[in-house]
Formats: structure tokens, C-alpha cells, sequence
């Protein structure tokens, strides 16, 4: 005999765990669905390609999506307040130039990286200043500052490429810890960080009320200007944390890198669930939605599709996650 | 509860001579007057009386260009919201400055989170537990019924989003509480839960002060009218001695009974 299990069955602290399960679940809700999609990503790429269910191709695949992840996360905060950073991928390869060249001055490991992250949080700065005290459109100012910081890099650069570096530093972008890249490590404790900040503190919770009402905000004595500036410049911070471990996975600073980046990482977090229009997102979103570019773009290269292919799905994808949004707003 | 207007022991704000120009017009001409304890004041004009400018020249949103403010019989200066917020003032606006994308501890606490101990806390981290169980005590306190507090303040009913905004101003100790038409976008319904909060509000020693367009509805509340007319006062009345209609009459001519 079959015996059903009803909800009604159960004993009420059962009940009440179960009630308190599906409303962690719908609390969840973006976030679930897009592990669940991410999953069956997973399963029918593997079925279709054995391949990719290897412990070596996974690890490649996290690699990959490392350095666009870490931005990523630093514009999910951007993204939240409302605002875009389209300057990161020119921040990427500035971080990447001075760490080389001060490399190459002979300064010690640490501090050169210290000192590239220290000009990632400036250019960062720079962003803020001119969102948040200049009061200027942030696509419109970061897309000044993506010029600027793109031809300053190229001057300070000369055009040119920076190479032999000491191999301690490339081990920052090509070694391993624990059988598990630096760079994916580091990912992960960004994104670990990332979360916490963005729900368990202050900062965080300012970042979603800008995103939601800018002006509520002021009434209730909240600092709306010195919060932008931070995110800009946290988002400056991460963008130099990633072009630092570039340059130890390229082996060189390369003043030509990072382009595109931008979109990358705008990608990411919209796929995540982060909207565009301010409020709403999360960090771990974020990271599944980096995740699932990854994997779309690892199963098309093991397909043999050409590039060219992949960029119109990753487009398409896109579209997809901003339709499913819009979706899920009209039915609230 | 039977409110005596000649001691000034209850005096709780004395507002004199406050003037206010844009430009060349007086939004607020020469007005003095006070506000007693436990009191519901309604502030009542037709559009440009100047209710507006008198109520943000106390919450802070304006300065005013000469005039006295005392509060608890202390003169005081109100340069920005802060300062009227450690006065004990506090303005609900009429756009109640909450946060629809979150939930209804965290609008409650918005701007002065209950924070961890030790380094955690000075550096932002929030004790979220805490936060809940503190609205929670403050919602069954006041017997308001709202259900999951997790919600967010987006899918409250305007009733329930107004008495969120003023639990939010009850909570932080505010002794005056300055409300912007609070009943415009509510029903009727709605309204009387609102009222009915206010009256509430006496209990506890708060000091109520209404701005509104519906005559009817806040002379029930009401202990006292105030009546404004292009930024001047017109009269002070107590509900006793002025009926809705001699009320109606002084908005339109500006003349006091």
C-alpha cells in the first residue's frame, strides 16, 4: 500500500520547519532558479560532451571565468545604486601596468601589488567623484574615464607590453593552492567577502536604498554621496585585484588588455538577477550568472563553434535574463 | 484625556515671529505660536497658505529667515534634519521616505541599524536578529497587525506603509511628529487606522502635528486648528469653539471668528 505523504501528516514543528524551508526557498527565489538552471547547464552539457565533466575542464572553466567574475562582483554594487561602470576593463589593464612596471623597478612583490590595487581604488575614486559629487550620468562619466585610463595606461606603457616577470609574481595568475588555481580561490573569497558586505552591513544596505529611492535615502540621514564613492571605488579596488592576477597569468602587463570586460561583467550580474534599473540583486547571483557565461562559452569551444557564434549567444543569453526579469517585475 | 492650553509647563515648542521669504514672497509672515504636549495640532489652508514651509522650517528642510524656536523652553537652532531629529522632531513625509525594495525592520531601522558588538560593529556589520525582534516588539506593542515583517514595504497597503513611517519616527523617541497630508493616498478605511494610531500616539506623550486638506477627517483628531492664510496666521482654535464650518469660513476669508 502506497502510503501518501500529505502535509498534513506531519507533526507541527515538522510543519512549522517545512513552512519556514519553502519560505527560505521563495525568499531564494531567483537565486534557486538559477542554480536549477545552472545544474541542467551542467548535465546536458556533460551528456552531450564527456569532456566536460572532468575535474581538469571545470577547473579550466572556473579559471576562465575568474578574472570577469571578480569584476563582476565590484559591479554588482555599482549596478545596485543604480549606476554602471563600463571604465573597468581600462582599469584592468592600468592595475596590470603599474604592478609590472613597478616589477620591473625591482620593488618587492607585495608592495607592487599593494601599490597597483592602491591605483585601482583611485581610478575607482575618480569614477565616484564625478557620479557622485559631479553629478554626472555614471555610463557618461565611466565613459570618459574608459579613454582616459586607456590612454594613460597606454602612455605610461608606451604602446609596449612589460614582460619577464619575477615568476613568484606569475604564480599569482598560473599557480595553484590546494590542487585550486589562486585566481579561482581568490574568486571565491571575493565573492565569501562580497555577500557578507553587501547583507550583513551597513554599507550594503545603503547600496540598496540609493538603488531604490536616492531621495528617501537623503530624508532618512543616509551619507548617498560618500556611499556612491565607495562602490565606485570598491568596484575600482576589484577591477585592480583582476588585473593583477592578469598579468600574472599573461606573464606581462599588457596596456592593451581588459576591452570588453565591461560587458562581461555587466552580463554576469544582469544574468544573476541584478537589475539594471537599481534595488534589486545579489552577489551570489552575480557569481551563478558568471558561471553560467562560463560554461555556455566552454561547451561552444569544445563544440568547435566558432567565436564569432559565441558572442551572439552570449548576447542572446543576455536578452533572455533581462526578458525574465521584466517578466517576473510585471507579475509582482 | 483633557488637555490644559494655560500652563506652560506643557508647552512644548513656542515658535516666534518665524518668517520665511522666496524671493519677494512671505511663503511664512510673522507667525508665532505654540505646541503643547500630548496635543494633535491640525494645520489647515488652502494651497500657499505656507503650511508646508512652517512645518520643514521645524523638521529642518528650510531655514527660516528670522524668528525664535524654542523647545522645551530652551531656544534652539534647527540648521539641517539632524538637528531637529536630536530635538526629538521628526517629519513623515508625504512620500514617507521608505524603501519599497526592502523589508520592514530594515526601513524601521533605516539609517541607525542596531550594529554587532566589538570590531564586526564598528565597522558596519548589523544584528539583524536583533533589528526583527525589536519591530516586531514595536508592532505588537502598538497592536498593529502587519503579518510577515519580512515582507517587503512594497507590497503594504498605504495604510500599513504610513504606520511603518511612524513607528519608524515613534521608535527613535521622536516627541513631535509632523505629518504631511498622512491620509491623502489612503482610503477611508485606512484612514481611521491611521487616526486611530495617532490618537494613540497621545498615550505615549507624543505631540502630533497634521497637515492636511480634508477638514472633515482631522477636526475628529484633532485638539486643536490651526488655520494659515498666504502665510499668515489667521487663528488658533480649540475643537470646542469652532465648528467645521466656522473653520471653513476663516480658510476662505482669513479672518479669525
Amino acid at each position: 500500500m502506497v502510503k501518501l505523504f500529505t502535509i498534513n501528516s506531519l507533526s507541527s514543528p515538522e510543519k512549522q520547519r517545512l513552512r519556514f524551508l519553502t519560505k527560505f526557498i521563495a525568499a531564494q527565489h531567483t537565486n534557486v532558479v538559477l542554480i536549477l538552471f545552472l545544474i541542467v547547464l551542467c548535465v546536458v552539457v556533460g551528456y552531450l560532451i564527456p569532456s566536460f565533466l572532468t575535474f581538469r575542464n571545470l577547473t579550466n572553466v572556473l579559471r576562465q571565468v575568474s578574472i570577469t567574475a571578480i569584476i563582476a562582483a565590484g559591479m554588482t554594487f555599482v549596478i545596485i545604486t543604480e549606476g554602471i561602470d563600463i571604465s573597468i576593463g581600462s582599469i584592468v589593464a592600468l592595475c596590470g601596468v603599474i604592478a609590472a612596471l613597478a616589477l620591473k623597478s625591482n620593488i618587492p612583490i607585495f608592495p607592487s601589488i599593494l601599490l597597483a590595487l592602491i591605483v585601482g581604488i583611485v581610478a575607482g575614486l575618480f569614477n565616484g567623484v564625478l557620479v557622485a559629487y559631479g553629478r554626472v550620468l555614471p555610463f557618461v562619466a565611466t565613459l570618459g574615464t574608459m579613454y582616459l585610463f586607456r590612454g594613460g595606461v597606454l602612455i605610461i606603457a608606451k604602446g609596449q607590453a612589460i614582460w619577464d616577470l619575477p615568476s613568484q609574481f606569475i604564480k599569482i595568475g598560473t599557480g595553484y593552492f590546494l590542487g585550486i588555481p589562486i585566481p579561482v580561490i581568490t574568486m571565491f573569497v571575493i565573492f565569501a567577502l562580497g555577500h557578507m558586505l553587501l547583507k550583513y552591513f551597513t554599507f550594503g544596505r545603503y547600496v540598496f536604498c540609493i538603488g531604490g529611492d536616492e531621495e528617501s535615502a537623503r530624508l532618512c540621514g543616509i551619507p548617498v554621496k560618500k556611499i556612491k564613492l565607495l562602490t565606485y571605488g570598491l568596484c575600482g579596488l576589484l577591477s585592480g585585484v583582476a588585473g593583477v592576477l592578469l598579468a600574472g597569468r599573461l606573464g606581462s602587463g599588457q596596456p592593451s588588455v581588459g576591452q570588453g570586460y565591461e560587458l562581461t561583467a555587466i552580463a554576469a550580474a544582469v544574468i544573476g538577477g541584478n537589475s539594471l534599473s537599481g534595488g534589486k540583486g545579489s552577489v551570489f547571483g552575480t557569481l551563478i550568472g558568471a558561471f553560467i557565461l562560463g560554461v555556455v562559452s566552454n561547451a561552444l569551444n569544445l563544440w568547435g563553434v566558432a567565436t564569432f557564434f559565441q558572442i551572439v549567444v552570449t548576447g542572446g543569453i543576455v536578452i533572455v535574463a533581462v526578458l525574465a526579469d521584466k517578466l517576473k517585475k510585471n507579475k509582482d | 484625556m483633557v488637555l490644559n492650553f494655560d500652563n506652560e509647563n506643557d508647552v512644548i515648542v513656542k515658535i516666534e515671529n518665524i518668517t520665511k521669504q522666496f524671493g519677494g514672497v512671505y511663503a511664512v509672515n510673522d507667525i508665532s505660536f505654540k505646541l503643547y504636549r500630548r496635543e494633535v495640532l491640525a494645520l489647515v489652508g488652502d494651497n500657499g497658505a505656507g503650511k508646508s514651509t512652517l512645518v520643514k522650517i521645524l523638521s529642518g528642510a528650510l531655514v527660516a529667515d528670522r524668528g525664535r524656536i524654542y523647545v522645551n523652553g530652551k531656544q534652539v537652532k534647527i540648521k539641517n534634519p539632524m538637528d531637529a531629529r536630536e530635538l526629538g522632531i521628526e517629519m513623515i513625509y508625504q512620500q514617507l521616505a521608505l524603501m519599497n525594495n526592502l523589508d520592514i525592520p530594515s526601513n524601521i531601522f533605516m539609517g541607525r541599524e542596531i550594529r554587532q558588538n566589538w570590531i564586526l560593529g564598528s565597522l558596519g556589520a548589523m544584528n539583524l536578529q536583533a533589528m526583527r525582534r525589536k519591530t516586531e516588539d514595536l508592532l505588537n506593542g502598538f497592536k498593529i497587525s502587519i503579518g510577515d515583517i519580512s515582507k517587503e514595504v512594497r507590497n503594504l497597503s498605504g495604510g500599513q506603509r504610513q504606520l511603518v513611517a511612524i513607528c519608524r519616527a515613534v521608535y527613535f523617541q521622536a516627541q513631535i511628529i509632523i505629518m504631511d497630508e498622512p491620509t491623502a493616498a489612503l482610503g477611508v478605511a485606512e484612514a481611521k487606522k491611521v487616526y486611530h494610531f495617532i490618537n494613540k500616539l497621545k498615550k505615549v506623550g507624543v505631540s502630533v502635528i497634521i497637515i492636511s486638506h480634508n477638514i472633515n477627517e482631522v477636526y475628529e483628531v484633532a485638539d486643536r486648528v490651526m488655520v494659515l492664510k498666504t502665510g499668515k496666521l489667521v487663528d488658533v482654535v480649540q475643537k470646542g469653539e469652532a465648528t467645521i464650518d466656522n473653520i471653513v469660513t476663516m480658510i476662505i476669508s482669513g479672518k479669525a471668528l
